[in-house]
C-alpha cells in the first residue's frame, strides 16, 4: 500500500486528494470528499446506485480506482443543482414524475439519464428502458422513472 | 399544485416534500454518516451451512495491525447474553408453544447456515478489520445440511437444533373447521389440486443493511444508527429482551432509509452485537453490509411448499378448501418469522369468495439457510398465489370463465365473516373486477391472441382477485393470537407559537412518502399550508413510540394516530378561542383554519390561537394549560382489506422460452387515497416486485452443501427496466370503515396480487396446468419441450 496524490476535478473544482492506489473512485467521492450523495449498492458494478459521469461518461464509480480519474472531471449528483440550489431539468423531472421512492438509487439514476441526454434524441420507451439496464431500482417499477427520463429530455434539449 | 392555500391537498396527487432532497444528494443514510472517531466492524461469517465450533484461535487477529477487539460466541456466553427474540407466539395444534431454539447474537457451539456471523472484528479501516478477520482460525467440524423445507422432515434428516426443535419443527399449527372441510370435500363434484412451492426471495433493497453503534461514557448513554423500519420496536427488543440495557438510556436513530419491504423490520444479531461492544471498544463502531453479505444473511422471504385441494359442486361454488403447507423458517426464527406462515397467511385463505369450510395445517421448519421472515406482503403473496392458482386451474377444468368463476364465488355482503378468523368489513369484489376486465380489453383478446399467433408467438391471459389483511393491527387480536407485542401507533402535534407544525409519527418512511402523504393529511384537518409543517420519524429521543412501517398500517394506522392528535389540538384550540371570542366552546367552529362563533362573523385565525396558547396572557389559565402539542395512540378495532383485480397477458417465445409481459392491468380497492400519485408509485413498484417472483427472482441453495448459489445481483434475477411493461392501473373505492381517514393501505398489494396474474398467463399461453415460479426462460422452453414430447 501506498500513498499517492491525486488531483482531478469534481463538480468544476479542481481537487487534491492523498489516497491509498486501490482506492476506488466511489470511496474517494464518498470518503475523502464526503460527496455521500453518490451511494452504494452492491460491488460488483451490476446495481448503478454509484454512477457519476467521468467526462461526461456514465461510469459505475465502484469499477473504477481513483487513479484512473485523474485529472478527469467527475459530475456527481451534488454537481447538478445550480449554485443557488434549483435542480437541474432531469432532477425536476424525476420530482415532477414521482421517478423516485426511497431516494436511494436516484443519484444514479439521475446520473445515467443525464449522459443519455448526450447520446439519443428523443428516446423511445424501450430505448430508455434498454438504457437504464444498469441501474436497479426496488422500489418503483420503472415506469415513473421512464416517464421522468422522457421529461427531462425534453427539457435538456429545449 | 402551486397554490394549496385555498384548496384541501386531500386527495390531491401533491409533489414529494422530500424529493428535494434525495435528488440533490443530501439524503442522509446510515452509511452516509460519519462519527468522529470512528471505528469499522466486520463480521466473519460461517462458510459452512451446518457445522459444530470445536474452537477457536483468535490471538493473531487481535494482535494485527489496527484491530481493536475481536469477540466471539465465547464473549456472548460468557456476557450471559440470551438470543434474539421472536415477537409472536405460535400455539401447535396440540396446544403447546412453538419450539424456539436460541438465536444468539454471535453463534455458539454451532453455525446453522452459510453466513451466520461467528465473530466481530473492530479495527480502525474495513481493510483492516478484514485482513485480522482471514488470521481467526475456527475449528468446524463439518455437519451434513438440509436446506429444503420438505426435506427437514425426512426420517434421518440433520436435525439443525437438535433436542431443542426435535425433527426440525417449530410448530404443526392448523387454523378452521377440518371436520367440516372434510365432509365437504368429500360431496364436491369435482376437487382440484395443486402441490407447487412458493419461490424464497431475497428482499434486496438497495441501500445495503447499515448501523453505527456509539456508547457515551460521559453520559452513560448508547446511540444505535440503523437502517430499520421501526427504531422504537428495535429499541425495546434489544434493550429489554437480549442485552438488558435500560431503555431510556439508548437512542435509536432510523435516518434515511433505502428501502426496506419487510426486511428491516427485525431485530438483527449485527446491530445487536455492536451496541453490546461498542462500551467495551469505547469508539463507535460503524458496519455496512456488502451485496453478498445481504443476500446471505438479510431475512429471506415466502420458500412455502403447499398441497391445495379446492372442492366444487356442479355449478362451480366452493365447497372447501384444503391446505397443507411447509414453511421453511430458515436457520432461526427471526422477529415475525413465526407469524408469516400462519396468522398473515391462513387467515386470509378465503380471499375474495365464500367459501364455507376452509382446513388449513402448516408445519413450520427449520433448515440450513438464512432466517426467513415478513417480505412485502408477508404471508398474503403465499396465500393469494394458492388461492388464484387453484381458482384459476379449477375454472379451466370445469370449461368456466376464469373472470365468471370468480364472480359467481364473490363475497357480496358486509360485514363478511370468512370461517379463518377474520371479518371482512367492507368491498365491492365485481366492481374491481368489471373495472378491470374493461381497462384489459378483454373483449379485444381474441384479436390480440390472432395477431400474437401470426407472429409466431403465443399469447396468454391470467387473472387474479386478491385480498390482503392491512392496517396491522388490532392489538387485542393480534394478542389473542399470540403476538408479544402491541400493534398501535403514535401521532404527536406539535404547535408552534407562529403556528407552523410539527408532526412526530411512530412510523417510518422509507420510500413512502409520508412526509408529504401526513402533511397533506395535517393540512386537510388544520387548514393551513403544507410549507407550514415537517413530518418527523425515525428518532426514539424526538417521537415518543412507534411501531413502526410494515403491512400497509402507516397511513391506516399512524395517520390516524395524526388525525385523533389534531382533533385534540382543534378541542384545545376552540376553548381558547372561546376565551378569547367570548363564546362558549360549545359555540366555536373549526373550518379552513378559522375558528368563529357560529353564526357570526367572530373568527380568529389558527395561529393566532396557537400564539394565545404560548403567550396566555389573556387565557383560561385556572381551567387550561398553556401551550398547543398534542399526542394520540390509536389501537385499531379491525384489520383493513384492501382488494382488487389484477389481468396480465404475456407473449411467450416458443423458440426461447422468453416471456415478454404484454399488458398488465391492476384495479386496486385501497378505500380513500390522499395522495394518488403516491398510491400508484407504490402499486407500481409492488407489481415489479410480484412480477419478478414469478418471472426472475428465486433463491437457490445447493441441496448437498447448503452454499447459497444466487448471492450476487449477477446470480440473483432482480426486475430492471427492459423486464417490465408499462402499467395500467385504476381504483374502486369502498371506504374503510375502521380508521376516520377510511384508509386501507396501498404498499404490498402489487406484490401480493401480480404472481399468479402472471402464472395463469403463461401457463394459459402454453397450455400447461403447471409452472414453476419463477418462471425462468429455461424453465418455460423446457416445460414446452416437455408438453411436445
Amino acid at each position: 500500500m501506498s500513498s499517492v496524490d491525486l488531483t482531478l476535478r469534481v463538480n468544476g473544482k479542481a481537487v487534491t486528494a492523498k489516497i491509498e492506489s486501490q482506492t476506488s473512485l466511489v470511496e474517494l467521492l464518498r470518503e475523502t470528499l464526503r460527496l455521500t450523495g453518490t451511494h452504494v449498492g452492491c460491488d460488483t458494478a451490476q446495481c448503478g446506485a454509484c454512477t457519476v459521469l467521468v467526462n461526461g461518461r456514465a461510469v459505475k464509480a465502484c469499477n473504477m480506482l481513483a487513479l484512473q480519474a485523474r485529472g478527469m472531471e467527475i459530475t456527481t449528483i451534488e454537481g447538478l443543482a445550480s449554485t443557488s440550489g434549483e435542480m437541474h431539468p432531469m432532477q425536476a423531472a424525476f420530482k415532477e414524475c414521482h421517478g423516485l421512492q426511497c431516494g436511494y438509487c436516484t443519484p444514479g439514476m439521475v446520473m445515467s439519464a443525464c449522459e443519455l441526454a448526450g447520446r439519443v434524441k428523443n428516446p423511445s420507451d424501450t430505448e430508455i428502458r434498454e438504457a437504464l439496464d444498469g441501474n436497479i431500482c426496488r422500489c418503483t417499477g420503472y415506469q415513473n422513472i421512464v416517464k421522468s427520463v422522457q421529461m427531462g429530455l425534453a427539457a435538456m434539449t429545449k | 399544485m402551486s397554490d394549496l392555500s385555498n384548496q384541501s391537498p386531500l386527495g390531491q396527487a401533491v409533489k414529494r416534500k422530500e424529493d428535494y432532497r434525495f435528488l440533490t444528494g443530501g439524503g442522509r443514510y446510515t452509511d452516509d454518516i460519519k462519527l468522529d472517531n470512528q471505528a469499522i466492524g466486520y463480521f466473519l461469517r460461517s462458510p459452512h451451512a451446518h457445522a459444530r465450533i470445536k474452537g477457536y484461535k483468535i490471538d493473531a487477529a487481535k494482535a494485527a495491525p489496527g484491530v481493536l477487539g475481536v469477540f466471539t460466541g465465547s464473549d456472548i456466553k460468557a456476557a450471559g447474553i440470551g438470543g434474539l427474540p421472536c415477537g409472536w407466539l405460535i400455539t401447535d395444534v396440540n396446544n403447546q408453544p412453538m419450539k424456539e431454539p436460541p438465536h444468539p447474537v454471535l453463534a455458539i457451539d454451532k453455525v446453522r447456515y452459510v453466513g451466520d456471523q461467528v465473530a466481530l472484528i473492530v479495527a480502525e479501516t474495513l481493510e483492516q478489520a478484514k485482513n485480522a478477520a482471514a488470521l481467526i482460525e475456527v475449528d468446524y467440524e463439518v455437519l451434513p445440511a438440509v436446506v429444503k423445507g420438505p426435506d427437514a422432515l425426512k426420517p434421518g434428516a440433520p436435525q439443525v437444533h437438535d433436542a431443542a426443535a426435535p425433527n426440525n419443527t417449530s410448530y404443526v399449527w392448523q387454523l378452521g373447521d377440518k371436520a367440516a372441510t372434510d365432509a365437504a370435500m368429500a360431496k364436491a363434484h369435482h376437487v382440484t389440486r395443486l402441490e407447487f412451492d412458493n419461490n424464497r426471495l431475497v428482499p434486496n433493497a438497495i441501500e445495503p443493511r447499515s448501523a453505527i453503534a456509539h456508547f457515551d461514557r460521559a453520559n452513560d448513554q448508547y446511540t444505535l444508527y440503523v437502517s430499520n423500519q421501526n427504531p422504537h420496536v428495535e429499541r425495546l427488543l434489544m434493550t429489554a429482551f437480549v442485552l438488558g440495557l435500560p431503555e431510556h438510556k439508548v437512542r435509536v436513530i432510523a435516518p434515511d432509509v433505502g428501502g426496506g419491504f419487510g426486511s428491516k423490520i427485525y431485530l438483527y444479531a449485527e446491530e445487536t452485537a455492536m451496541v453490546f461492544f461498542s462500551k467495551q471498544v469505547n469508539r463507535p463502531i460503524k458496519w455496512t453490509s456488502e451485496r453478498t453479505e445481504e443476500f446471505l444473511a438479510i431475512a429471506h422471504g415466502r420458500d412455502h411448499h403447499s398441497v391445495a385441494e379446492l372442492g366444487l359442486d356442479k355449478d362451480g361454488n366452493f365447497l372447501a378448501l384444503r391446505v397443507r403447507t411447509n414453511a421453511n423458517l430458515g436457520a432461526y426464527l427471526s422477529t415475525f418469522g413465526s407469524a408469516v406462515p400462519t396468522i398473515l397467511y391462513a387467515t386470509l385463505l378465503a380471499g375474495q369468495y365464500k367459501t364455507p369450510a376452509i382446513h388449513a395445517e402448516v408445519t413450520a421448519v427449520f433448515t440450513n439457510t438464512a432466517p426467513v421472515d415478513a417480505y412485502r406482503g408477508a404471508g398474503r403473496p403465499e396465500a393469494t398465489y394458492l388461492i388464484e392458482r387453484i381458482v384459476e386451474t379449477a375454472a379451466r377444468e370445469m370449461k368456466i370463465h376464469p373472470a365468471e368463476l370468480r364472480r359467481r364465488n364473490f363475497i357480496t355482503s358486509f360485514p363478511y365473516q370468512t370461517p379463518v378468523a377474520l371479518q371482512y368489513d367492507t368491498g365491492n369484489y365485481a366492481a374491481s373486477l368489471d373495472k378491470c376486465l374493461s381497462m384489459a380489453d378483454v373483449e379485444g383478446y381474441p384479436a390480440r391472441k390472432a395477431a400474437t399467433e401470426k407472429k409466431g408467438l403465443l399469447r396468454g391471459i391470467g387473472y387474479s382477485c386478491y385480498i390482503e389483511a392491512c392496517g396491522i393491527a388490532p392489538s387485542r387480536v393480534a394478542g389473542a393470537l399470540g403476538a408479544r407485542a402491541g400493534l398501535f401507533e403514535v401521532g404527536q402535534i406539535r404547535v408552534h407559537p407562529t403556528g407552523k407544525v410539527t408532526v412526530f409519527t411512530g412510523t417510518h418512511s422509507h420510500g413512502q412518502g409520508h412526509e408529504t402523504t401526513f402533511a397533506q393529511v395535517v393540512a386537510d384537518r388544520l387548514g393551513i399550508g403544507m410549507a407550514d409543517i415537517e413530518v418527523v420519524h425515525g428518532d426514539t429521543d424526538r417521537i415518543p413510540f412507534g411501531m413502526g412501517t410494515y403491512g400497509s398500517r402507516s397511513l391506516a394506522v399512524g395517520g390516524t394516530a395524526i388525525v385523533k392528535a389534531v382533533d385534540k389540538i382543534v378541542a384545545k384550540g376552540k376553548k381558547i378561542a372561546a376565551h378569547l371570542l367570548e363564546a362558549a366552546d360549545t359555540d366555536i367552529e373549526f373550518k379552513d383554519g378559522k375558528f368563529s362563533v357560529a353564526g357570526t362573523d367572530k373568527s380568529l385565525p389558527f395561529a393566532q390561537v396557537a400564539l394565545t396558547a404560548y403567550v396566555p396572557h389573556n387565557y383560561p389559565l385556572e381551567t387550561l394549560e398553556p401551550g398547543l402539542d398534542e399526542t394520540a395512540f390509536f389501537d385499531p378495532a379491525n384489520f383493513t382489506f384492501p382488494a382488487g383485480c389484477y389481468i396480465c397477458e404475456v407473449e411467450v417465445d416458443p423458440e426461447t422460452g422468453h416471456t415478454r409481459i404484454d399488458k398488465f392491468t391492476a384495479v386496486d380497492d385501497f378505500g380513500n387515497i390522499v395522495n394518488p400519485m403516491i398510491v400508484e408509485g407504490q402499486v407500481h413498484g409492488g407489481l415489479a416486485q410480484g412480477i419478478g417472483q414469478a418471472l426472475l427472482e428465486g433463491c437457490i441453495y445447493d441441496v448437498e452443501t447448503g452454499q447459497l448459489l444466487t448471492a450476487s445481483f449477477m446470480d440473483y434475477a432482480m426486475p430492471r427496466a427492459d423486464d417490465l411493461p408499462t402499467f395500467q392501473v385504476g381504483t374502486t373505492c369502498t371506504p374503510c370503515t375502521v380508521n376516520p381517514l377510511g384508509v386501507k393501505g396501498c404498499g404490498e398489494a402489487g406484490a401480493i396480487g401480480s404472481p399468479p396474474a402472471v402464472i395463469n398467463a403463461i401457463t394459459d399461453a402454453l397450455g400447461v396446468r403447471e409452472i414453476a415460479m419463477p418462471a425462468t426462460p429455461q424453465r418455460v422452453w423446457q416445460t414446452l419441450q416437455q408438453n411436445r414430447a
